[in-house]
């Protein structure tokens, strides 16, 4: 009992450790670095909503950044032209926006597995894209802003004002947590146990007799709503969505957040998310890199294929690799 | 011998086809609560192709199949496995990653099931904790529950599948090959197994291993290129000359 407690505890003190920092990161910067971890933290929802698919169940998405971005563009297209719109009520309405085109999507693209799977989702994405790229109805390739950040208000009084970018980091924060906690208790549930068979093993869970399609689908719709959470949360914070954050260069961005953090874990999802974010940052900084600076995404790309090699299970793997490393050479000594 | 009960599973001309090649044909079958019905053939007699039919792994070309007194010729295998219809494989199944009482308890889930319950721990849930822990005390792995699964040896994975089976409370069982690789040891406790699962179940047993097939079996019926050539009691079939011919008789040769 004691050893559970303890392993619990120490399970716990990591995420513990991590929301305190968090919470008393505002007091020690303002401006710049403020704004750039909502933004990570933002990113952290994004690819945890895409962990429920890859890392709990099993399905290896490459078009989850069309629910991201179909919320983003219904928070900024559903708001009111000259005036705030209602937190409670926009926030729902977007998020339902991006579930009920993962619905969709779901219902069809499930139908198919592996690299099939992977195209199919691909395609209903940049579907989703060129719908925006191309047409009138996002204000094509510049995109559209929002005018007036969504407000929390009751009987017409403003009370907080999501402008205030200590306020949105709280905000984002909330949900992260939020998000976190939901995943964590969803996947200790019969459900989310099912969701692990599948992974495991789906031909099994059909044969013990699981319609594994409907499980599937509601994890699609539910990784889908999350996303749209995200998008949320990115057309308010920046004000102007495009229709890049439907493109396939964000969806594979969040699919390497996860390979870089490690998959499998929720913590992997949101280490992946900073680390990822930070290495963009380190090689986008020109007092170390000077001109070689423009060319980030080749640092980028080169550290993150390291990673992969001598990192199998991402940077959340790390402590297990170094304890089998000292095992084995610990066996090997007393062998020798 | 007492009047037999009625068949929990009857199949009646169950045929399928892969383009050109019939690998099953019209072949009929019951099975019944309280005997274990071998099928046995030389190598690709269509006997693993049965089981997947039968067990609506894959489609029926034609034929019916009735289960507990349904047709249920075109249902799919969740909702077969839902309605009583258990199955073990060939190659080995099992989650490997889970603890030895998480694979029974999870395949025990799935007899009732609570997709919209989000927030209860798996771990709580009653009923299929209950069911595991019969599930491993019938098949003798109780000692090992906490062990992982993947670590297990050969013959105890063999056993775990059957109690993965057991655990979704089946009245029919699917078995194919549970003896595969498996040494005389093993091969007795797993016999015992099967003689033990008899009361309450009707056990349809696909199997290489001519001897523990007469051994435990209540009926057998032997398959040739997907076609029927005999079936019976064992000593009946034993003096069928035509399976002494096909089947038997390569036994002797060797």
């Amino acid at each position: 009992m004691t050893a559970n407690m303890f392993a619990a505890t120490r399970q716990l003190s990591v995420p513990l450790i991590v929301v305190a920092l968090l919470l008393a990161f505002p007091l020690l910067t303002t401006g710049f670095y403020l704004e750039f971890t909502s933004k990570v933290m933002i990113l952290a929802i994004f690819a945890l909503s895409l962990e429920l698919l890859v890392g709990a169940t099993g399905l290896v998405s490459l078009g989850h950044a069309a629910f991201f971005g179909i919320a983003a563009y219904a928070t900024v297209l559903l708001s009111p032209k000259y005036g705030a719109a209602n937190l409670f009520l926009i926030l729902p309405v977007a998020v339902a926006c991006s579930a009920l085109y993962a619905f969709a999507v779901g219902a069809l693209s499930l139908r198919t597995k592996g690299v099939y799977f992977i195209m199919v989702t691909l395609a209903f994405a940049q579907m989703a894209y060129y719908v925006f790229h191309d047409t009138k109805l996002g204000g094509g390739t510049d995109g559209i802003y929002l005018d007036f950040k969504p407000e929390v208000a009751l009987f017409g009084t403003r009370l907080v004002d999501l402008g205030k970018p200590v306020i949105f980091y709280y905000l984002v924060l909330v949900c992260l947590v939020l998000v976190f906690l939901f995943l964590a208790v969803l996947l200790r549930s019969r459900f989310g146990r099912v969701l692990a068979g599948i992974k495991s093993n789906e031909q099994r869970m059909r044969a013990a007799g699981f319609a594994t399609f409907t499980y599937k689908w509601a994890a699609f719709t539910l990784a889908g709503a999350l996303a749209g959470l995200a998008g949320f949360l990115v057309a308010v914070k920046d004000g102007f969505v495009n229709p890049e954050m439907l493109s396939w260069h964000e969806s594979g961005a969040v699919l390497l957040m996860l390979i870089l953090g490690g998959m499998g874990r929720l913590s992997g999802a949101v280490l992946g998310a900073f680390a990822f974010a930070l290495l963009q940052l380190f090689f986008q900084w020109e007092v170390v890199f000077g001109n070689f600076a423009k060319h980030w995404p080749l640092l980028l790309g080169g550290t993150i294929i390291l990673c992969v090699a001598f990192m199998p299970n991402g940077l959340i793997g790390i402590p297990g690799q170094w304890r089998a490393w000292r095992a084995r050479k610990n066996s090997g000594a007393s062998r020798g | 011998m007492a009047e037999r009960n009625a068949p929990l599973l009857r199949a009646r001309g169950v045929t399928r086809r892969f383009g050109g090649l019939t690998a099953v044909s019209e072949v009929s079958l019951d099975l019944t609560e309280g005997e274990i019905h071998a099928v046995i053939g030389t190598n690709g007699a269509g006997k693993s192709t049965l089981i997947n039919v039968l067990s609506g792994e894959i489609g029926i070309t034609k034929g019916s199949v009735e289960l507990l007194g349904h047709d249920v010729t075109n249902w799919s295998q969740p909702r077969r496995a839902h309605a009583g219809l258990g199955r073990s494989y060939q190659r080995t199944t099992i989650f490997p990653r889970f603890s030895v009482f998480e694979n029974c308890r999870l395949t025990a889930q799935a007899t009732r099931q609570v997709p919209w319950n989000w927030w209860t721990a798996a771990a709580a849930c009653p009923l299929s904790t209950s069911l595991a822990r019969e599930a491993l005390d019938k098949t003798g792995l109780s000692g090992l529950a906490d062990r992982t699964a993947g670590l297990l040896s050969h013959g105890e994975k063999r056993q775990l599948e059957i109690a993965m089976c057991v655990a979704t409370r089946p009245r029919v069982l699917l078995l194919d090959e549970p003896l595969a690789g498996m040494g005389p040891e093993e091969t007795d406790r797993m016999l015992g197994l099967l003689s033990g699962l008899k009361a309450g179940h009707a056990i349809l047993l696909v199997e290489h291993d001519m001897d523990a097939v007469f051994r435990v079996s209540d009926r057998i019926t032997v398959m040739v290129n997907g076609v029927v050539i005999a079936s019976g009691v064992p000593a009946a079939v034993r003096a069928d000359p035509e399976v002494q011919l096909a089947y038997l008789g390569e036994v002797h040769v060797d």
